[in-house]
Formats: structure tokens, sequence, C-alpha cells
């Protein structure tokens, strides 16, 4: 059911963002568009501009949702997500540090984004080992916020040099955007997913077991340290080349696990597949969003998902005390 | 000595930091098949730091916890789930499931990474859930639960383990007697099976007249080992709890019991 309901709304979620936009084509011209047939204009919008941007927003969303319904599970913490850990953060830091260099290849900025988040991880989890629990979620998140402020920081110290225009692009990066679409980046960005989503299926059980808490876990068969640090990896790299892709999107890893799991769905590996899919239709909506409620302005979309994510963290956050 | 379904530890010491002060020390004991070994002692006497040692937790050990050729302070964790069961002490779910879900979970250690649950799994896992007494509520969820229920799924997981040795660390807290009795007599029945039962305790009167081997633990050392009849001394007792009490014997099944005193005022 909740599969059928999945495919059917990333299908309209798809044929809107093909539709709708600066310029409205309307659903059934959109899709004979996509096909090659109608209007030369609507073709070429439908099929050079919007289908490379809807792909990236399912790829990243897609990254977004697994890391966070994997990182929850490692952290036994249903408010975990890269965002707030601070780990799309770093991997912003990491994506400057590259920018700033004139590194812009879609293969390598991902590289250097997941070398931030991988530092981030590292600075959450000793910061919050050193406030006396890297396993209290509250202590974990608050050290994961920090180090977000932190990676904010200097990524606008880093940016105090650079040229005023590429300032303006980077900063609008960093407030979440897909407007740089383009072929390879997509190519990229379905590898780094394929990777890091197919690695994540395969500790699924392990993270079933996670959830227990340590000593249970360990007694069935379960290396909690290493399973912890492998997902956390992971999760990073999935959170870094969506963040090279399309900067700092929050709380997509928050919202969709949460709303996944009110399906009934508890088994890791179902999990985070659906918080995949589930993620990607997050992003085409918030997309969809930004690109319409001010047409022909756009949106940033990281305060969209934000505006959808705080009242659901808000929401999660009282269940959870 | 050395049957594989039996449980060794061989002058174990542990201590929770290394180099940090022992609270297990030099610790000796035999679990056997067809049998049940009750760990007791008072709080903070090494009792729990034991099973965590044998999960392999405790930062610093030395000596040797042997169950099926393996030793398992220092063997891989997945062996080590394979050769032998345990239920620790406290647990919390951080996301809740189905009971039949969390059973399936003893059935992880021998699944592989794109298995799923197997015909033999479902069986055995069925026949847990009966010898638990938890398939009436399989279908309901793991935050629905009362906690004399959820004792008893989570005793449900561990025998879906499928192990000859099984560790369980306080099984009957939060327990009233029927539900406590009920899971005696689970054990009872699992060590008649030819199982290696091993259970840590407070509840020294009860596990009396269910061990057939009771190890009592004052800080971090084996203080009494032997039949309950040798361990029950009011002597020995009072002065590992530090607390006046007498040991007589219940009329109605003949098991040394134990009577905590009032101090006089």
């Amino acid at each position: 059911m909740l599969w059928l309901g999945l495919a059917v709304v990333l299908v309209v979620l798809i044929i809107t963002n093909l539709a709708f936009g600066a310029v409205s084509i309307g659903p059934g011209d959109a899709v004979r568009a996509l096909l090659g047939n109608g209007d030369r204009m609507a073709v070429t919008i439908v099929r050079e501009i919007r289908l490379p941007r809807i792909a990236l927003a399912m790829l990243v969303g897609c990254a977004l949702g697994a890391s966070g319904a994997a990182l929850q599970g490692t952290l036994r913490n249903a408010l975990a997500e890269p965002y707030l850990l601070g780990v799309s953060g770093g991997a912003a830091v990491g994506a400057v540090i590259a920018f700033t260099l004139g590194v812009i290849d879609a293969a390598v900025v991902p590289l250097a984004a997941f070398a931030g988040s991988i530092g981030a991880v590292m600075l959450v989890l000793g910061l919050a080992k050193a406030a006396g629990g890297a396993r209290d979620p509250r202590v974990l998140l608050m050290a994961g916020v920090i180090i977000g402020a932190f990676a904010n920081a200097l990524i606008l110290i880093l940016l105090a040099d650079q040229p005023p225009d590429r300032v303006r692009g980077a900063l609008w990066w960093m407030a979440g955007s897909l407007t740089d679409a383009s072929w390879p980046r997509v190519a990229w960005l379905a590898v780094y997913d394929a990777l890091g989503i197919g690695l994540l299926l395969t500790r699924g059980r392990l993270l079933d077991v996670l959830a227990l808490g340590d000593e249970s876990a360990t007694a069935l068969g379960a290396d909690v340290g290493r399973t912890t640090r492998q997902v956390f990896l992971i999760s990073a790299l999935l959170a870094a080349a969506s963040v090279a892709a399309a900067g700092l999107i929050g709380f997509v890893g928050l919202v969709i696990p949460n709303i996944v799991r009110a399906f009934g769905v508890t088994r890791h590996r179902a999990l985070i597949a659906s918080a995949a899919f589930g993620g990607a239709a997050l992003l085409l909506l918030a997309d969809l969003i930004a690109r319409t409620v001010r047409s022909p302005l756009e949106l940033p979309l990281g305060a969209i998902t934000a505006l959808i994510g705080v009242p659901v963290f808000l929401a999660r956050l009282r269940r959870v005390r | 000595m050395s049957d594989e379904r039996s449980l060794h530890f061989d002058d174990v010491t542990l201590a929770y930091s290394v180099g940090g002060p022992p609270v297990v020390q030099g610790v000796q004991i035999t679990a056997a098949p067809n049998s049940i070994t009750a760990i007791v002692g008072p709080n903070g006497s090494g009792k729990s730091s034991l099973v965590r040692g044998l999960l392999g937790l405790m930062p610093e050990r030395h000596g040797r916890i042997v169950a099926g050729g393996l030793e398992l302070m220092r063997s891989d964790a997945r062996a080590r789930s394979r050769a032998i069961a345990v239920m620790p002490q406290r647990e919390s779910l951080a996301f809740a499931m189905t009971v039949r879900d969390y059973v399936a979970l003893g059935r992880a250690p021998f699944m592989g990474v794109w298995d799923a649950l197997g015909a033999r799994d479902v069986t055995i896992m069925n026949d847990a859930m009966d010898r638990a007494d938890v398939t009436t509520f399989a279908t309901r969820r793991t935050d629905e639960l009362s906690g004399g229920e959820w004792q008893r799924v989570r005793l449900a997981r561990t025998l879906a383990q499928n192990t000859p040795i099984i560790v369980l660390d306080e099984p009957t807290t939060f327990l009233d007697i029927a539900h406590e009795m009920a899971t005696f007599e689970t054990l009872a029945r699992e060590a008649q099976a030819g199982r290696t039962i091993v259970l840590v305790s407070h509840t020294l009167t009860l596990v009396a007249r269910f061990a057939d081997q009771m190890v009592l633990m004052h800080a971090g050392r084996v203080a009494a080992a032997g039949s309950p009849r040798d361990v029950m001394q009011a002597g020995t007792l009072e002065q590992v709890y530090g607390w006046p009490l007498v040991v007589s014997h219940d009329p109605a099944v003949g098991a040394p019991t134990l009577v905590p005193l009032r101090r006089p005022r």
C-alpha cells in the first residue's frame, strides 16, 4: 500500500513539476513534450530544463531520506538527520573550500564535501563524548547544531575575499537550490546515491538489531561500534553528495523517515528504501513550491523544506521527551 | 569439563576501565547442561558485570569465559550470538515494532545480509513464542505491552536464538508473582530439555527453589557456591548482604527460604 501510494505520488509530482514553473505548459502537453511531441519550445523546456532538475531533485531527496533513516537507526533517535547533526554543514565547508580553489567538477566536489562531512561527524561525536554521552540523543543533537553553526561561520569567512558574484552564488547555494541542474551533475549524484543507498541496504538488519540498545544488539551478534561507524560514513557520503549537488537542504532526513514509520514500516531495509523514495517526493514538492509560489522569482529550497520540517520536528520532540 | 553445552568462567577478572579497579575478581563458575545456575548477590557485587563481560563489553578483562569452544570475551559478536543467547537486564527499544518482528530478531545471528526468514526460522520462532507464552499477542506492537508482557516477549526473542546456552540478567524484574513463577517454570523446562540456563537474580528465595546450583557473589568475588542448601546459609548471607536475616524452610516445598529481619530499634 505504502509503495503503491509512493509510486502514485511520485508520478503525479513528476508530471506537475514538468508542467509548472515560470512557464506553465499543462500536464497533458508536458507529457507529450517529454515524449518529444508538440511545441518545440515546450519540448526544450521540459526535456532540457525541467527533466534534469526533476532528476536532480529526486536524487537529492533519495540521498537525504535514506541518510536520515539510517542515522536515526544507528543513533536510536527519531530526531537525527544529516542537517541537524552538522554533517551537511561540514559537507558545505568542504564544498566551499573546493569552490574557492576553483574546483567545480561534478565528480570532485562531492569528495571535498565528503571530507568536510567526515570532519563534522568526528567533531560532533567527539564533542558529544566530551559532554558526556555520544549515545544521548539530546547531547548529540546539541553538538550537531553547534558544529552546524560553526560550519556556517567558516563558510562566511571563506567567502569574505571572494568576488561578489561568487559570494552571491555561494549564499544562494547554501540556502539550497536546484537551479544548476545539469545531466553530468545528475549522473554523478546517481552514482553516489546508488553506492551509498546500496551499502545502507546491506546494513538493514544490523540497524534493526541496533534499535534494541548496545547490550542486546551485541548479544544478537552486531558489532555496535563498527556498524555505527560504517553507517555514519555512508550517511555522510550521501549527505555530502547531495550538498555538493544542491546545497544545504535540511529536515528531509527528519520528516520522511518519521512519516514512513507512521505507516508501519519498522524494518530498516524497507525503511531506508521507502525513505529514499519519500525523500524524492518531498524534494519534488518543495521544489515545485519554490519555483511556482512567487514565479518567476525562485525561493530558496532549503527554506521551503525547513518550513515543512520545523513543525514535524516540534511534534516529534514532544513524543521523544 | 569440555562439554560443548557448558559455560565456564575461568579465573575471570573485569574492570570498567583499563587499569581501573576490578569489579569482578578471579571468578570461577561452571554451568552445566540440563541445569539452572543462579548467580545471586547484593547490588554492585559484580553479577551484571559478568554478563557484560561475556558479551565482550568490559574494557579490562582477564581470564576466560568459554562456551561451545569459543572464548566469549574475545570472540566475534556474531560467532558468540550463535553459541549463546543473552538477555540483558535492561533494554529500551528505540522504535516500536510488532511482537513477531521483534522475536524474529532472535534469528538475526543465523541470517545472511539478503536472507528472509526461512521455514526453519519461522518454526523456531513460533516454538519460542509458544514456550514464552506470547503467541496470543504476536501481532501487537511492543509499545502497547504491559511490563510483564514485554519481559516475556524479550524471553521469546532470547529463546528464538535456539542456542544450547541461555544467560538471563534479572529476567523477572517488574513481574508479579504469577508471571515470575511462569518465567521460572519456562526456564526449568528449558533446562530439562538439555539447555544450560544461567540467570542473574535478586529473588533468592524463589531462585533457591528452581536452581540446581547457586553462586553467591560479594564484592566481585564468589563468596559461596553449591546447591541452594549449601549457599542459603544465614551466616554467609547476613555477612554478604549486611543485614540480619534467618533462613527457614518452606513448609510447602521444603526449599530454603530467606526471611530478612527488621533491625531492633
